[in-house]
């Protein structure tokens, strides 16, 4: 992360933010380079909700091991979020039974919200951004 | 109304680059304003001069160059995206080490915090790409 360059924004414009997560981690690099906006965009101090569905669920199943195929195992990036004000992290909770998942399986605190709820939040929110 | 357009996929696998393009000239036609265009993922390969398809297509590249050029589009290639992906500017390429640069006219190479700035000034952010 370090190559990219500091960028300050101070509008004093607050927008909701929703990133969108739904893709398995590994695979695609799409989980990946979705967590770097999050956390170049936490700089922005906007108002940043981060939701985990379909696939995406497994991004932060704890655990992962990335050895055998030689990739970035990133999933310890999500525990940082919080250092970075983003606190907002929702799961939804038909991809985790879909998945045979529980909120014991995930490596960060969530708050578990049924498809419904999450469509009502994305209602909400000013920016969407599906990786 | 002020907009912005993310594109996520690169050019002729997908048909993203070309439906963000179409919709990007319809916008102007409109008289809509585009406040930037935002190059991630793959689609950050649009920004390659290198380029080359068969001469009875269409160039996705140059199209996207000319465009800039004609309405003064702000056209920002990902830099974390682009260096995975080996698109690189002038100062990148010397920053790198790297013996040649490719991005095309009418690009520039910038952060994510472009990304988010434009989601922040735009009135909409329209996303093309998987």
């Amino acid at each position: 992360m370090e190559d990219i360059p500091e960028e300050e924004y101070s509008g004093g414009v607050v927008k909701k933010f929703m990133y969108v997560n739904r893709r398995a981690p590994h695979g695609s690099i799409y989980a990946q380079e979705s967590l770097e906006v999050v956390l170049v965009g936490a700089a922005f101090e906007q108002d940043v909700s981060v939701v985990f569905l379909d696939d995406g669920v497994y991004q932060i199943r704890k655990d992962q091991d990335t050895s055998a195929i030689g990739t970035k195992n990133f999933s310890k990036t999500f525990r940082a979020l919080e250092m970075y004000d983003v606190e907002k992290l929702y799961v939804e909770k038909e991809s985790m039974q879909a998945r045979g998942m529980t909120e014991d399986d995930l490596n960060v605190p969530v708050e578990v919200k049924t498809s419904e709820e999450i469509g009502r939040l994305m209602e909400e929110q000013d920016v969407v951004l599906s990786f | 109304m002020k907009i912005s357009v993310v594109l996520n996929e690169g050019p002729y696998q997908h048909q993203a680059a070309d439906t963000a393009y179409h919709f990007i000239r319809a916008a102007l036609a409109k008289g809509h304003e585009i406040f930037r265009v935002f190059f991630y993922h793959d689609g950050v390969n649009n920004g390659t001069r290198l380029t080359t398809p068969p001469q009875d297509d269409r160039n996705i590249v140059t199209r996207w160059s000319s465009l800039a050029e004609e309405h003064n589009l702000d056209l920002v290639v990902c830099v974390a995206a682009a260096q995975r992906r080996g698109i690189v500017d002038q100062s990148e390429a010397t920053r790198h080490g790297k013996d040649a640069d490719n991005i095309a006219p009418g690009f520039r190479i910038s952060g994510l915090g472009q990304l988010v700035e434009a989601g922040i000034e735009s009135d909409r952010l329209v996303v093309f790409g998987d």
